[in-house]
């Protein structure tokens, strides 16, 4: 009873990470036990098919350097939930996520109940209301600070995302110093947007971290990286001091240090894979 | 407590429009105040400091800005009364899914059309086609994109379909012949009252896109 009634869990973890754990050649008495006992009467009404059991695991169809990724392995994270983690390469789209994502082709996937659903913030917002009852909730209850909290991702996503892709991304040096010039309003008016959501507490959801947070936590680290690349400012102590704080504070926290990687290890990435991404900007 | 509702908005706008459906669907009475965009109000000034645009509602003195931010919050605040997002989380995931579709791509495709001439403005046409058709995909045989019950999506879709006599007759082809699907679900929307006086006229939205064309050398 001890080890058979974790055989559809095993059934489940095979299907997962295709790959056979109770074999019929490796472990033949342990197979054959394992027919026996899914096939006897008393076991057969309690025990849950394999493929009922598939549809409690959650996947997540993502890659570990991307920040939309990371806001949804924050959320997870933050709720307590498990998931298997299904890393694309750079280079070619699986088919599971051509599958999962046929309109945009793109991650992060969390795919649920065998149903997908796409857009990093829509799935932490999806996130946040299946496991209400787990952990803190990351949207405001009251409708209004839901609208606010709502209106600063849409700006972060609308505004801020866009010129960092032009910052990383593009081999054009003049649109890339562009970009940057950009970027320190956006983040100057982040700043006073911050000194409101928190109201002097540590994080955009107060005293834990929330939805704003998410959406603008993973960029931190994409920021320091547009410096390198673009030797430029704009995390200036001087126009931004709270959200530099702030930042600095995100970045080590507990819960975020396991999920949201360093930026060291993002510009290795892009040495290592995107070369071109590391044009210098002319010196005048 | 009484609720006082403002709405800052400009009657051609899609994102105007979005918000005038949601507020007619609840019943909620607001007042209407037309902004002049070329000279813009300090109140949407002050209300919408970080964009400067229309709509924003404001409830009790406070401001919402952003259309489908505004649209949700309506929503939420109003929620005893024809609700406009599905109640179980999956499908509310879609709504969002579809919304924030047309605001990815609809709204750059028809700016593109209207702002471009030649080469670039066929591939334009040709691009909102496309999408247009992803969009009936979608719709299948349902009478509205929430199935049943008119919601979100068709709050967000909507408003455009205001604007394509304004395209078909400057750029010279017809929406309806590519995509009968929508158009038919267009008409059915508007059959509903809260729907046909939100919606601006399309004749009005042609004359005010030529001025803008005019006034702008586009």
């Amino acid at each position: 009873m001890a080890l058979g009634s974790l055989l559809a869990w095993l059934r489940v973890l095979e299907e997962v990470f295709k790959s056979e754990m109770i074999d019929e050649v490796k472990t033949p008495n342990l197979f054959k036990w394992a027919l026996r006992f899914c096939s006897d009467d008393a076991v057969k009404d309690v025990m849950p098919r394999h493929d009922r059991l598939l549809e409690f695991v959650v996947n997540l169809i993502g890659a570990w350097p991307s920040p939309f990724v990371n806001r949804v392995r924050l959320a997870l994270k933050l709720k307590s939930i498990d998931y298997v983690f299904l890393q694309e390469n750079f280079v070619v789209k699986s088919e599971l996520l051509l599958k999962s994502n046929p309109i945009h082709k793109k991650i992060p996937v969390l795919i649920h109940h065998d149903k997908p659903i796409c857009e990093s913030l829509i799935i932490v917002q999806y996130i946040d209301e299946v496991w209400s009852n787990n952990g803190p909730t990351l949207l405001p209850s009251d409708p209004y600070d839901r609208a606010i909290a709502c209106f600063w991702a849409a700006y972060i996503d609308d505004k801020l995302v866009k010129a960092i892709d032009v910052a990383v991304k593009s081999p054009d040096a003049k649109k890339k110093k562009a970009a940057m010039e950009e970027i320190s309003p956006m983040l100057a008016v982040l700043e006073e947007a911050f000194v409101k959501c928190s109201k002097g507490k540590a994080f955009f959801g107060g005293d834990i971290i929330g939805y704003v947070d998410i959406a603008m936590g993973p960029l931190w680290g994409w920021l320091k990286v547009i410096e390198s690349i673009n030797k430029l400012t704009v995390l200036d102590e001087a126009t931004i001091p709270n959200l530099l704080k702030w930042g600095e504070r995100f970045y080590n926290d507990a819960t975020v240090k396991d999920v949201i990687p360093q930026h060291e290890k993002l510009l290795d990435v892009i040495i290592k894979v995107f070369p071109p991404m590391l044009l210098h900007i002319p010196s005048n | 407590m009484s609720d006082h509702v403002v709405l800052l908005d400009s009657y051609p706008s899609m994102f105007g429009m979005r918000v005038r459906i949601a507020l007619a669907e609840k019943g909620i009475e607001y007042e209407y105040k037309e902004e002049d965009l070329s000279n813009k109000s300090p109140l949407l000034l002050k209300m919408n400091p970080v964009h400067k645009k229309i709509p924003v509602l404001i409830h009790n003195g406070r401001p919402v800005c952003e259309s489908l931010v505004e649209v949700q919050y309506i929503d939420e605040v109003w929620k005893d009364k024809s609700p406009l997002l599905p109640s179980q989380p999956y499908q509310r995931a879609q709504a969002r899914f579809w919304a924030d579709y047309v605001d990815k791509k609809i709204y750059d495709a028809v700016r593109n059309i209207w702002t471009t001439k030649g080469e670039e403005q066929e591939t334009a046409k040709k691009e909102l086609i496309d999408y247009l058709k992803v969009l009936e995909g979608e719709l299948g045989d349902k009478p509205y994109f929430g199935g049943e019950s008119f919601g979100f999506v068709d709050i967000a879709l909507l408003p455009f379909s205001t604007w394509f006599y304004a395209y078909e007759s400057l750029c010279n082809f017809s929406i309806e012949a590519k995509c009968p699907i929508l158009i038919a679900w267009v008409n059915r929307c508007k059959e509903k009252e809260t729907v046909s006086k939100s919606l601006a006229d399309p004749h009005k939205v042609y004359e005010y896109l030529l001025g803008i064309k005019k006034k702008f050398g586009i």
